[in-house]
């Protein structure tokens, strides 16, 4: 079979991919191994749709929604102890909206039915086993179906953070245990009213909580997001932190439940599902080639998931640069533009301009200091404002500051300088 | 089955598989003997590391998320294939 575009998976990047190819009028073929779109993939998670507004416009009438996120909170635990930056908007409940909870086998398959109403053909259990090569162009996949190989002008690679398409191309290193995190993750299940009730929140408001300081030293993070009847509780950490850790996964997330800011929210709750899944960290200065003879790569299979510390987006510039990657398809088969008219449609748009902009980011947050002493630091200094000490008077901010970097081993310099680095890569 | 006491049996029987014939990911045991970090043991999420007493490793694939931590984890060239079940096989996850 011949088509104008074959898309390689069926998540975000490439059911966006193949809407815009569809669209433009080409014939696409959008491939995917799982029995349905979204059966392989794990997130946390949020998307934030806004991307979708001009491709899609009222989305928020029929996404899939568990929760519309209305509250948000930054947390930084140590073993006894929790801060918390809290923050409610009423804007974030209504249209537009600035994201949802919602579960991957519900939202991939709902962007996936968008491309099929485009024009696209989806076919699924179906892998895309290798690429066919002529003349150092990509002409077209193997499949593991009988007589399963496609032919098409472009070959559009979708296909997640492991990318085996990229590999075989050598776009990507075959193994990068420094630039991936690994996240592990238990679905939880509660009433709405008691989620609602220990949430503080109504109706489909729902929260979206980032931690820091909660695993074991080993770079990386937790998360708590809730659905409507379920939470969905887990950690992200450096896959070679890990390696070298000796922590098993599941413990780490069974830390973060049994830590007593935490436990309160998870009590009673039933794990409904455990599962797990790569992330690609490496951000802007570890983005691959993105294009080649034929072939375009696009969202983490690209690299192109934004996780910069307080933010993780992966959906929605998968979105953004599946979009791009169909209208280069577009324009090349139709028009015969050159392919790399991704990477530069890619730097105009918020994709690559973010990733540049917080191109620091992944270092800085997943530094030694960041992950293993600032949490403990930033506790003891709040605690230490906190605590009344009568009958000894109010120690000063600025020697409960000393005493805290001391304790903890670091240096009033260094802060002064992760404070001006966070300054300058968060600006 | 409550949040503090769930065995790794039962964290995983809340994940459903359909096991495919063929095993997408083979280790070869001979080339793990010489591995001093076993890393694969204690990073796979699914556990399915087991260290044999001669030093080798016993693994099954049957309840594998897929994710490829342990390919990225391994230095030992060869010793892990790794690819993806056939169509349609493998993890299917419900509330991802
Ligand atoms: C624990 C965790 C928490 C996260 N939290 C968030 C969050 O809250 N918000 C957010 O926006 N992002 C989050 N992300 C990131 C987000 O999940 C990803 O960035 C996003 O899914 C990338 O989309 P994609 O389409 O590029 O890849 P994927 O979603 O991975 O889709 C790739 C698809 O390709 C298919 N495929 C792969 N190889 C083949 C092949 N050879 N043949 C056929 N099909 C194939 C797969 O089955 C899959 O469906 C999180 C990720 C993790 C792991
Ligand atoms: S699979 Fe790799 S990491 Fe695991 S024991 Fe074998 S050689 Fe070591
Ligand atoms: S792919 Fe993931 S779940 Fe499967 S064996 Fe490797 S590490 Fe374990």
């Amino acid at each position: 079979m011949t088509y104008d575009v074959i898309v390689v998976g069926a998540g975000p990047a490439g059911s966006s991919a193949a809407l815009m190819a569809a669209r433009a009028g080409l014939s696409v073929v959008l491939l995917e191994r799982g029995p349905y779109p979204g059966s392989k993939n794990v997130y946390g998670g949020v998307v934030y749709g806004r991307v979708l507004d001009d491709v899609l416009p009222g989305w928020w009438e029929e996404v899939p929604v568990q929760r519309w996120v209305t509250r948000r909170s930054t947390m930084v635990l140590t073993g006894t102890q929790a801060l918390t930056v809290d923050f409610r908007s009423g804007a974030w409940g209504q249209a537009p909206y600035n994201g949802c909870t919602t579960l991957r086998s519900d939202f991939d398959g709902w962007l996936a039915g968008k491309a099929v109403e485009a024009g696209a053909q989806l076919v699924t259990s179906t892998v895309a086993t290798g690429l066919i090569r002529e003349a150092g162009r990509v002409v077209g996949v193997r499949t593991d179906r009988p007589d399963g190989d496609l032919r098409a002008t472009v070959v559009i690679a979708a296909d997640g953070v492991n990318s085996l398409l990229a590999k075989e191309l050598g776009l990507l290193p075959k193994t990068d245990p420094k630039h991936l995190t690994l996240g592990v993750k238990e679905v939880l299940s509660l009433p709405k009213d008691v989620i609602d009730e220990r949430f503080g929140v109504r109706g489909e408001e729902g929260v979206d909580v980032e931690i820091l300081g909660c695993t074991r030293g080993i770079a990386g993070g937790g998360f708590v997001y809730t659905n409507r009847d379920t939470l969905s509780v887990g950690v992200v950490v450096s896959v070679d932190g890990l390696a070298k850790s000796e922590v098993r996964p599941e413990q780490l997330v069974a830390d973060l439940k049994a830590h007593p800011a935490i436990a309160p929210w998870v009590q009673g709750a039933e794990v409904k599902e455990y599962s797990a899944h790569l992330i690609p960290e490496g951000g802007y200065d570890h983005l691959p080639q993105l294009h080649a003879p034929g072939f375009l790569l696009t969202g983490d299979a690209a690299g192109l998931c934004l996780a910069a510390g307080i933010w993780l987006e992966g959906v929605n510039f998968a979105i953004g640069s599946g979009l791009a990657a169909g209208r280069a398809a577009a324009a090349h088969v139709l028009g015969g533009a050159e392919l790399s008219s991704y990477r530069k449609d890619l730097e105009s748009s918020f994709v690559l301009q973010d990733h540049k902009r917080l191109r620091k980011a992944p270092a800085l947050v997943l530094s030694d200091r960041v992950q293993q002493r600032y949490p403990q630091l930033i506790a003891d200094l709040v605690e230490g404002l906190f605590t009344v000490t009568n009958p000894t008077a109010k120690p000063g901010a600025i020697s409960l500051l000393r005493g805290a970097a001391k304790r903890n081993g670091v240096k009033l310099r260094h802060l002064a300088a992760d404070g001006l680095a966070g300054g300058r890569t968060f600006r | 089955m409550t949040w503090d006491g769930i065995s790794f049996e039962d964290r995983m029987e809340t994940v459903e598989f359909r096991v495919g014939e063929r095993p997408h990911i083979v280790v070869d045991s001979d080339i793990c003997r010489s591995c001093t970090t076993k890393a694969c043991v204690t990073a796979c999420p699914a556990n399915l590391f087991a260290p044999t007493s001669d030093g080798g490793i016993l693994f099954n694939y049957e309840q594998c998320f897929e994710c490829g931590t342990c390919y990225q984890v391994c230095d030992s060239d060869g010793a892990l294939s790794w690819t993806y079940p056939d169509g349609g096989h493998g993890v299917v996850f419900r509330s991802g």
